[in-house]
């Protein structure tokens, strides 16, 4: 459905009566279109912030499948092994910024995800105003719960 | 496949099951992570020993060995969509989910090993 590429067409109807409306019009007038992009584009293109929640949820579950190997060994000593055997795994400092990364990647994948459920039952919260509340609100939760539990454990 | 108004909700392979199966699977997932989670906060003076004494009851292993069963269904689901967004050829693609199906099944006799196999 590629319309004609004009940006008035690609704006939306300012509301009427509206005092800025002309100046809101000519803002999105100078803003430039993006259509088919290229990778090298994605640099300059910027996310609104539900598409970073997005992507985020997408990097954060990639994250936690190929690491699930350092998950299960440090289950394994956590649960089974001596304290010597943990610590020595535990206390490397590598593995220790990995499994912080890897806690917020849970937390982040915990919230996004309930956002998403939310948005399949209650179709509200798919309005633009709504989603992008719901989209910082992931954001700014999941960070302060990744602080909140890693100061907890460190 | 079977397309149009002869779809039925059970038949196979619309997507709908995939889609049904990530959501479960999250529903399930999130709660164990929200008991790990109160566990975490709300015990003074977590340690080692408190933590392995956790893992003696046998249905906290069962709730774990759950949420890990759950978690790589979620897994196979999420990758698989990951694949299919990003990966072209098919020879590839068929390889790469080979390759995921075959971790997750090596991880679930791992999982179990972990928790009843002793040390």
């Amino acid at each position: 459905m590629a319309g004609p590429q004009s940006a008035d067409s690609s704006a939306r109807p300012a509301s009427p009566g509206a005092s800025g409306a002309s100046g809101a019009s000519a803002a999105v007038r100078t803003r430039k279109v993006y259509r088919n992009i290229d990778i090298g584009d994605l640099a300059h293109y910027r996310l609104p912030i539900p598409g970073i929640v997005s992507i985020l949820h997408r990097i954060s579950g990639l994250l936690l499948f190929l690491f699930i190997p350092l998950l299960l060994c440090v289950l394994q000593a956590s649960v089974n092994a001596d304290a010597a055997v943990f610590h020595g795994l535990y206390g490397q400092p590598l593995v220790k910024l990995i499994l912080f990364v890897l806690l917020w990647s849970v937390l982040h994948h915990l919230c996004a995800g309930i956002r998403y459920l939310i948005m399949d039952v209650n179709h509200g919260a798919t309005e633009l105003k709504a989603g992008r509340q719901s989209a910082a609100i992931v954001m700014v939760v999941s960070v302060a719960l990744t602080l909140i539990v890693g100061l907890k454990l460190w | 496949m079977v397309r149009g108004a002869r779809r039925e909700a059970v038949g196979a392979h619309y997507g709908l099951s995939d889609w049904l199966m990530q959501r479960i699977t999250a529903v399930a997932i999130g709660l164990y992570v929200l008991l790990l989670l109160g566990i975490l906060l709300l015990t003074p003076g977590l340690d080692l020993a408190h933590w392995q004494n956790i893992f003696r009851s046998q249905m906290f292993r069962v709730a774990t060995f759950v949420a890990l069963m759950a978690t790589f269904l979620h897994a196979w689901v999420g990758m698989r969509d990951i694949i299919m967004d990003y990966i072209r050829p098919t020879a590839v693609r068929l390889t790469l989910e080979v390759a995921v199906i075959v971790a997750l099944l090596a991880y679930t006799g791992w999982a179990i090993s972990i928790l009843w196999g002793g040390r």
